[in-house]
């Protein structure tokens, strides 16, 4: 057992280390594939556990996203008036957020064929775009489309849009509500209550 | 119904809305109502007709509205100055409505010619017309005025729904709405699990959505408010 746990841990890392050389095009396609795979093969994931899912998405997709920068860019202007011990909060929460909608979007299109598109990057550039594109049986292709930069840990996600909505940047607006009604503690509220209703319904879900 | 409308306008213009939502109130209301037909009649049709049909059936079916579709996507894309998108077009309409039979087999995306998707909306989106104001329709869901404009002309120019056999046009019509609502049923579950408020959610993704099509899934990134 002791055994197995340093084998992963040492797999882990190995993966980790190379990631930060990657080219962000490889990255997100090593990545993707390598979720999906596994997605296709775990039958509790198939049966629609999202907690499953989630825990597939902490350990092999999140290292790679960049989610304070991810929060900055929904919460927008107001990010501001967010007191340190705020900004963290809503990171955490938003977080949360994302990463279940991210899970579920892994699930629903599980079956669908991903293709990439060539990147067009330059040696300097430290913010680049990866383009690619689901195809779904029977329906129009979807474009998925990945906004990275370089941080000195590696390339990072920092947007993901789905047939060109952003799946960060449409929280824009519905923020900025929720705090011009009760400021940044009433957007705090907000998404804790989402969060904490997510969760009731993922236990109902799974007796 | 009147008096409804004008309390949802007013309310719409109490609350500190979206810039492009004027009318947000009264939108918001159709929205409700849109939601609870789709509730109750169109997503249950399109939950069985997924649950009985083949992906197979399915896929043909949705080939054949989409060949069609084609034929009008290529005249958009005239109108948009893209003439070499233009004679794709036209030939993906051309080969799949012979050697797929009716568009019912889409061999032109297997020989690489690339499907797009343009409408009138985009066409005036592309001639510099301004989304304008955001609506949402009874039954058609949520536009903007620029394509609120634009679904008039893809209406009238519609084959299908200008058929002079009112059965044909009317089952014609329905089962496209039904197969194109259940290409959408993954979507349903990812909203529900994203959004704080269902409504702007969907407002949002909309304009967006659009915002991406007119500049062909290329467009300009926003400047980031921070």
């Amino acid at each position: 057992m002791k055994r197995l746990f340093a084998m992963l841990a040492g797999l882990l890392f190995a993966t980790v280390a190379t990631a930060q050389e990657m080219a962000p095009d490889v990255l997100v396609r090593t990545v993707s594939n390598d979720v999906l795979e596994i997605v296709r093969k775990d039958k509790d994931i198939q049966a629609g556990s999202t907690r499953k899912a989630v825990e597939l998405a902490e350990v092999k997709v999140l290292p790679h996203f960049d989610f304070a920068h991810m929060t900055r860019l929904a919460v927008g202007k107001d990010w501001r008036k967010a007191t340190p011990e705020q900004q963290k909060i809503l990171v955490d929460e938003f977080r949360t957020l994302l990463v279940r909608t991210y899970s579920k979007a892994f699930i629903e299109y599980r079956n669908h064929e991903i293709e990439f598109k060539p990147l067009k990057m330059q040696p300097a550039d430290t913010d680049v775009l990866v383009r690619s594109v689901v195809k779904q049986p029977g329906g129009k292709p979807v474009q998925i489309d990945y906004n990275l930069d370089k941080t000195d840990r590696g390339w990072k996600v920092y947007d993901i849009s789905v047939a060109g909505v952003s799946l960060v940047t449409n929280y824009r607006s519905s923020f900025a509500q929720e705090v011009s009604a009760g400021g940044i503690e009433g957007l705090i509220a907000s998404l804790r209550a989402k969060n904490k209703g997510s969760e009731a319904a993922v236990a109902a879900n799974k007796q | 119904m009147l008096a409804g409308a004008m309390a949802g306008l007013l309310g719409g213009c109490a609350t500190a809305g979206d810039a492009h939502d004027p009318i947000e109130g009264f939108n918001r209301g159709v929205f409700a109502f849109n939601e609870g037909l789709d509730k109750a009649v169109i997503q249950p049709a399109a939950k069985g007709y997924e649950a009985v049909l083949p992906t197979v059936v399915r896929t043909g079916v949705s080939n054949f509205y989409g060949n069609i579709a084609d034929l009008f996507i290529g005249v958009n894309s005239l109108l948009q100055g893209k003439p070499a998108d233009a004679v794709t077009d036209a030939a993906r309409f051309i080969f799949n409505s012979t050697f797929g039979i009716a568009g019912i087999f889409d061999v032109a995306s297997e020989m690489g010619l690339e499907k797009h998707e343009e409408d009138f909306g985009q066409t005036f989106g592309r001639w510099g017309a301004e989304p304008g104001p955001y609506l949402v329709l009874p039954v058609f869901g949520p536009r903007d005025v620029r394509d609120a404009a634009g679904l008039l002309l893809d209406l009238s120019a519609d084959p299908a729904g200008n058929l002079d056999h009112i059965p044909t046009r009317n089952t014609l019509s329905a089962v496209r709405l039904i197969s194109e609502r259940a290409t959408l049923l993954p979507a349903d579950k990812i909203i529900e699990e994203a959004a704080l408020d269902k409504y702007s959610y969907v407002r949002d993704a909309y304009l967006q959505r659009r915002r991406s099509l007119v500049f062909d899934g290329r467009p300009p990134r926003e400047p980031d408010a921070e």
